[in-house]
């Protein structure tokens, strides 16, 4: 079996204008969202209050929320979470308030909303674990609500986070730069960071506008598909430089058409089985990873349509000529090299 | 041509034999166990103890699996819950007699339940993280400000008590901020007491300001004593935590620095974080005082007058107001420990012990004080409490007592305050997560069904395109998972739900080198090589650009590793670490395999590769492609 099946290099850069002025709309069209719809930061990065508590039945959100909005904790968001079942409360940082006492309180009066009351719960696990919690039960020993998680951020530690997520990804960009520029030349360095930054910004734009929440997992993933949608513009790269070296009559349109092509098939089948791993992260990672794989997906598809269709072409109009790579190339002898045999 | 000499062979079966044997122990699932450890900093954990327990389950007729001893704690594991509770009680009743005051934690856990030979390979599972297996996780931020300012008030304690030593008259000591300001009238002394301090106090930096009769010396603390202190400080409110945790009697704390001034703890089974913040965030420090029993005070307590100059009031628990002096003797720093006891005539009390420089302390300061009354505070969020305010009856060394009217309970309420507020400098919980077991264990199986779903996947897809070559892809990517599962297992790493995420992106992206090399191959057939010609060309011409590849998303990786925290950091580590297995079993395992296969045949005419395109002879008609794709697979 074979995809792909081309017969003759595919005239990329002819339309290299047409790619790079879609590019370009989906690019102005992300900064815009990200400009008039900042992004919904998770708590990570804000600070704030998560209480996720599961109700034996279908919640009624409105009575959850009617509860909690009585308590005056200001803009709370409530919503369900993963199943009907399930319901997620976002609670502001509020100053004065002492944050850690929050999370008792909530659950507390959600507790007493059911007609029930908080004691302290000591048992054994069926494993043989050791469990100490906080129970909501009825006189009847029923539990109409449980406490699933809770997570507290003071605003010191999100911006602290904010920061730190800014400089990972600037040393990961100035890192693959270098890189890029060492083994090509600054040209390809600078086409293939443009490339592969663009698909950050137009995965930031699709939380912006869909206001998905962005946590510090949908960042590791933009961090994790950026170093892996760079490759995808090394490849072609590679292959730029040794069809530079092979077909001498060839100008610069057509070396750069012909390494396009000759990795097209592999570029959508790596693509292809990463994304089928990330899919099904999509089907059975349930909601903690939800926006974790949205991320990945949209990063892997930007990252192919952008490798393939735009880091070549700015290469090109930055200028890339056969001396800048074959001339750098006949010093290096690594043995490594797949292109050393094909040095006249 | 392409046959690995017996060395590699041998490597990649050392490597397959290691990565079985680590990986192992994560398939067994969970046995319930005991564990004890030490509820005291003086008690240790050794094999006589194991020897007492052994003893203790033996007399109460229970079988246990194994106990062992493994540096610092005890774990006993059984076949069921129910002669793990029987165990827990007969081994608690043996070694805690008095279960108001515990030696030792007794604390029911989950272990491995792989073979002993295993656990004696120091093969052993991975640890759960808290969002795999429910628990509360408390980020403390520790006011390393107040540290300083503490340092700095014993310091101007110390300097006071040195001139006195010397006899060196000086117009008045105090403290500004972080620096002591000491007052002087002549410069003789001046430079007498600046001699002296810079012998006996090496830490500081002293400097001289003032002229005529207005002379100062200025002493603030050098650079590196104040990151000593502050070091100190972190590590004393750890060993505090610990002490504190230990209360709780959870079986496996994490309790660890994180940064220069946080502190993290985790406490995997509890779900009360009521309860548990109660014992950690008791953010008290202590400090022993001269109570002012003067006129002037008297007359303030009866609040016809303002407080004297240089005292303070606070509440005596149960006795009311109690006018207090603003110059601390010692600090909780100082005090070692406390623990309810018997005085002389059998009365209860609290047996104090301090350090040698608070022996000293103590010793001058009661001699001077005798018949007078000294009060233990204790301060919590900033407010100060007078916990007791004994009479100092004799002069005191580095172990004295305070007693009178107290119950046993009381004594034994007392030592534990004492115990407890030994903080070198006040914390604050600025991070808190607890997540519910159930929660944990949906996390787990959620995890695990993405890896199997994708693997299975891009495995299948692998199989159906490649034909024998995508079979050594799918071997090659599932000896990853292996060696990746076996050096987290080895590192005794932590896995977490984005650690799970990180496994299943990084066999995605791993199968990456597979399809170059595979297509490369393809490629090199496709030129007119021969099979045995384009599998050694298709590796080799591979190589350079896997190594490019994997290179740009390790330079992502490692900046998250360095920036990252928590469960980013997690994540980071497991991609990192995947993608250097990767190049291992992607490249040299399923080369070793392709070898294994068609390396001996001399004369091998087709590889089963799928099918080989050609666009010239797509030209004819579809019959030739199928002979040619026939043939390929022949």
């Amino acid at each position: 079996m074979e995809l792909f099946r081309i017969k003759r290099d595919l005239p990329l850069m002819k339309h290299a204008l047409v790619f790079n002025a879609i590019s370009f709309i989906t690019f102005a069209a992300a900064v815009f969202f990200l400009i008039t719809r900042p992004l919904h930061f998770s708590i990570e990065f804000t600070g704030g209050t998560v209480i996720e508590v599961a109700y034996p039945q279908a919640a009624e959100i409105e009575k959850t929320r009617l509860v909690i909005e009585k308590m005056g904790y200001g803009e709370v968001q409530v919503q369900n979470f993963g199943s009907s079942r399930d319901v997620m409360i976002r609670l502001p940082v509020r100053p004065g308030e002492k944050q850690t006492e929050v999370v008792d309180k909530v659950f507390g009066e959600l507790c007493k909303a059911e007609a029930a009351t908080v004691t302290h719960h000591n048992q054994v696990t069926p494993q043989g674990e050791q469990v100490d919690k906080q129970i909501c039960a009825k006189a009847d020993g029923a539990e109409p609500i449980k406490l699933s998680r809770s997570e507290v951020v003071g605003p010191a530690v999100g911006a602290e986070l904010a920061h730190d997520a800014a400089a990972a990804l600037v040393v990961t960009v100035i890192g693959i730069m270098i890189y890029l520029a060492i083994r090509f030349e600054w040209k390809f360095a600078v086409a293939g960071i443009i490339a592969n930054l663009h698909d950050v910004v137009i995965i930031l734009g699709f939380f912006a506008f869909f206001q998905w929440e962005f946590s510090l997992a949908v960042l590791a993933a933009i961090l994790a598909v950026l170093g892996y949608s760079v490759n995808e513009s090394v490849v072609i790269f590679d292959r730029v430089r040794e069809a530079f070296r092979k077909f001498r009559k060839m100008n610069t349109h057509e070396v750069i058409d012909h390494a396009i092509t000759s990795t097209m098939s592999r570029t959508i089948i790596t693509h292809g089985c990463t994304q089928l791993m990330v899919v099904s992260m999509l089907l059975f990672g349930g909601p903690t990873l939800h926006y974790f794989a949205v991320a990945l997906t949209i990063g892997i598809l930007f990252g192919i349509y952008s490798s393939v269709f735009v880091a070549a072409a700015i290469a090109m109009w930055l200028g890339v000529k056969r001396e800048d790579l074959v001339k750098a190339a006949v010093t290096r002898d690594d043995p490594n090299d797949p292109n050393s045999g094909a040095v006249v | 041509m392409n046959r690995y000499p017996l060395w590699k062979y041998a490597i990649l079966l050392v490597a397959l034999l290691i990565g079985t044997l680590y990986t192992l122990p994560n398939l067994f699932g969970e046995a319930p166990a005991v564990q004890v450890s030490s509820a005291k900093v003086t008690v240790k954990v050794d094999t006589a103890l194991q020897g007492r327990i052994e003893a203790a389950l033996k007399d109460a007729g229970v079988q246990p699996d194994y106990v062992q001893f493994d540096g610092t704690s005890i774990k006993a594991r059984f076949g069921d819950t129910d002669t793990q509770l029987k165990a827990k009680d007969a081994i608690s009743k043996v070694l805690n007699p008095d279960p108001a005051e515990p030696v030792y934690i007794v604390a029911l856990n989950l272990l491995s339940r792989s073979p002993q030979w295993l656990t004696a390979l120091h093969a052993n599972p991975m640890y759960l993280g808290l969002d795999l297996r429910g628990g509360v996780h408390f980020l403390m931020q520790v006011d390393m400000k107040a540290a300083l300012t503490k340092r700095a008030e014993a310091l101007t304690g110390d300097v006071r008590l040195q001139l006195r030593e010397k006899n060196i008259r000086h117009a008045g000591i105090s403290r500004d901020g972080n620096t002591v300001l000491i007052a002087f009238r002549d410069a003789e002394q001046r430079k007498a007491a600046e001699n002296l301090l810079k012998t006996q106090i090496p830490e500081v930096i002293w400097a001289s300001r003032g002229e005529a009769s207005d002379l100062q010396l200025i002493g603030s603390l050098s650079p590196q004593s104040q990151v000593a202190v502050q070091d100190a400080a972190l590590k004393q409110n750890i060993t505090t935590l610990h002490n504190r945790v230990n209360e709780l009697g959870v079986a496996e704390p994490v309790i660890q620095q994180q940064g220069l001034d946080r502190v993290v703890v985790q406490l995997p089974g509890v779900q009360d974080t009521a309860k548990a913040k109660d014992i950690i965030g008791r953010t008290a420090t202590l400090e022993l005082r001269m109570v002012d029993d003067g006129a002037e005070a008297i007359e303030a307590l009866k609040g016809n007058g303002p407080v004297p100059f240089g005292t303070e009031r606070f509440i005596d628990r149960g006795f009311g107001p109690i006018i207090v002096k603003r110059q601390v003797i010692l600090t909780g720093d100082s005090l070692i420990d406390a623990q309810p006891g018997f005085d002389e005539n059998h009365n209860p009390a609290v047996i104090l012990t301090v350090d040698a420089k608070g022996a000293r302390i103590m010793k001058e300061v009661s001699r001077e004080n005798i018949n007078k009354r000294m009060a233990i505070l204790l301060f919590e969020k900033g407010k100060g409490e007078v916990v007791t305010a004994p009479k100092i009856n004799s002069e005191l060394s580095n172990r004295f007592n305070i007693s009178g009217s107290m119950t046993t309970q009381e004594a034994a309420d007392t030592a534990l305050l004492l115990r407890a507020g030994s903080l070198a400098a006040p914390m604050e919980i600025i991070e808190e997560r607890t997540i519910g077991p159930s929660l944990g264990k949906e996390n787990i199986e959620k995890g695990i069904a993405s890896v199997t779903w994708g693997f299975a996947a891009v495995a299948a897809f692998m199989c159906v395109y490649y034909l024998l070559f995508g079979v050594f892809s799918s071997l090659a990517l599932g000896f990853n998972l292996l060696l990746l599962i076996a050096a987290l297992s080895m590192m005794q790493a932590t896995l977490s739900l984005p650690g799970i995420a990180a496994i299943a992106l990084v066999l995605g992206m791993a199968i990456d080198s597979n399809v170059l090399i595979n297509e490369r191959v393809r490629e090199e057939l496709r030129g007119g090589e021969s099979p045995q010609q384009a599998i050694r060309l298709g590796y080799e011409r591979a190589w350079a650009t896997i190594l490019d590849s994997n290179v740009t998303t390790l330079i992502a990786g490692v900046s998250l590793l360095v920036f990252g925290s928590g469960p980013i950091k997690g994540f980071a580590v497991v991609h990192c670490l995947g993608i250097l297995t990767s190049m291992f079993s992607s490249v040299v395992f399923s080369r070793g395999l392709v070898n294994l296969w068609y390396g001996r045949q001399k004369k091998l005419k087709s590889v089963s590769i799928g099918q080989i395109w050609k666009p010239d002879a797509d030209k004819p008609a579809a019959g030739t492609t199928e002979a040619t794709d026939v043939a390929a697979k022949a």
